[in-house]
């Protein structure tokens, strides 16, 4: 029900937006992410863009996994 | 999928999953509030591979599972009255009510139709200006302000015919309530994801402030969920409860301000019903009287007859986690997807369902 998938914005009209994941596109609406700007990944949830995706945290999220791995290692 | 399989890497899940072995040393009893993480959790045998220290327990948060018999029975009355047509999200369909379901109202003739997005529900009634459209809103935070914007969006487009049954909840209220039964003895809760990333994480601070209880938002890859996991009990095992954000590339501290806005300026919290708690104080969001013309409970006379629950059927406890699927003598048995008996075996998230595709095993 709260499913939501990361998708990336293609294009944007007034308060539409047309993204793509996987190939497929469809159209979703920024009523909720007005901040979102084309490029951006936004979390779409029922049609709806419900917040724009953090890169940069998904990256320091991907690099404190790598760490954590160095570190197991290391003992 | 950018986003998706990087936080689904076997070398890492492996690595994760041998630190919190190393670091967990009380047994401890964690709830997965959210149905998502139930599914994430048994389709990805997450649980198998945890330590004996560490419990899983799904909780309540499946929105579908906790709508309350008298208020798919409201729906259900609502779909029976003429040049209403009722649109909702699929997994309502099949959820039997005290008499009947949805589907067995289609079936007898009423006009319901399963919808992706609430924006659709404002489309049918544009097109249907002769029809009022009612839409089931049913829902968490995360739902909450696409059905706000819908609200605005038809009063903006003049779409007078378009109509809401507001069931929203919220998530915070609830685990109070959970929490004040004292059914279940907790040691740290995974929090909502995309409730969060509308909420933020400041909702959940008097958890651990007043029941000592530690809290970490997580994504829904099994990275997500294992690192979540791991902070929990680096959170236990130190003794330092807090609330703390594992899924930070989708959830800030303040969560979605705007969208909190567009909740708050259609929505006020009143109390809500759910499926095995009951009534909770300012637990559910009901329509502002500004938009009382949407509001489908002011608009439609809507009688339904005297509630009855399902025999046998331990969805309630499933809910508040002193049940498992297992427990119950109907699951598998009398209750499975396509005959379900109680909501948990129908939604796609619902623990029953969960436990039923992905084959968890006896704990």
């Amino acid at each position: 029900m709260c499913l939501a998938v990361p998708v990336r914005i293609v294009s944007i009209e007034g308060t539409n937006a047309e993204v793509e994941i996987g190939g497929v596109r469809r159209q979703v609406s920024l009523w909720l992410t007005p901040e979102a700007r084309v490029g951006d990944y936004v979390l779409l949830h029922t049609g709806y863009a419900i917040t724009v995706i953090d890169e940069a945290e998904a990256e320091q999220t991907l690099k404190l996994f790598e760490e954590m791995a160095t570190i197991d290692e290391a003992h | 999928m950018k986003l998706i399989d990087e936080f689904r890497d076997v070398k890492l899940g492996k690595k994760l999953i041998a630190k919190i072995h190393q670091t967990s040393t009380k047994p401890v009893k964690l709830m997965e509030f959210c149905g998502g993480h139930t599914v994430a959790i048994l389709k990805h045998g997450i649980r198998q591979l945890l330590p004996p220290t560490i419990e899983m327990l799904s909780g309540p948060g499946c929105p579908v599972c906790v709508t309350a018999n008298a208020d798919l029975d409201k729906a259900i009355a609502l779909a029976k009255l003429p040049n209403v047509i009722i649109t909702t999200f699929g997994d309502m369909m099949k959820v039997p009510g005290s008499y009947s379901s949805l589907q067995e109202a289609k079936a007898q003739g009423a006009d319901v139709r399963i919808v992706y997005s609430v924006h659709d529900a404002v489309d049918i009634a544009a097109v249907n200006p002769q029809k009022s459209v009612v839409f089931l809103g049913i829902g968490f935070e995360t739902t909450a302000p696409t059905i706000a914007a819908s609200i605005l969006e038809a009063r903006q487009n003049g779409v007078r015919n378009f109509h809401v049954l507001s069931l929203l909840k919220l998530c915070p209220p609830v685990m109070k309530a959970l929490l004040d039964l004292g059914e279940i003895e907790l040691s740290g809760i995974v929090c909502p994801g995309h409730v969060s990333a509308i909420i933020g994480s400041h909702p959940y601070e008097f958890i651990p402030e007043q029941y000592k209880i530690a809290c970490v938002i997580s994504g829904f890859e099994p990275l997500d969920i294992l690192l979540t996991v791991d902070m929990l009990i680096e959170q236990i095992e130190r003794d330092k409860p807090t609330v703390e954000i594992a899924y930070r590339r989708g959830v800030k501290p303040e969560g979605n301000i705007h969208a909190l806005k567009l909740i708050e300026q259609v929505f006020e919290a009143d109390s809500a019903n759910w499926r095995g708690i009951g009534a909770v104080t300012k637990s559910g969001l009901k329509i502002r009287k500004q938009y009382e013309h949407f509001d489908a409970e002011k608009v439609f006379p809507i009688v339904s007859a005297p509630v009855r629950e399902a025999k046998g059927c331990l969805c309630g406890e499933i809910l508040r986690g002193v049940k498992t699927p297992h427990d119950c003598k109907l699951f598998g048995q009398t209750c499975v997807p396509e005959h379900p008996v109680g909501p948990c075996m129908v939604s796609s998230e619902g623990a029953c369902a969960a436990y039923f595709h992905f084959g968890a095993s006896h704990e």
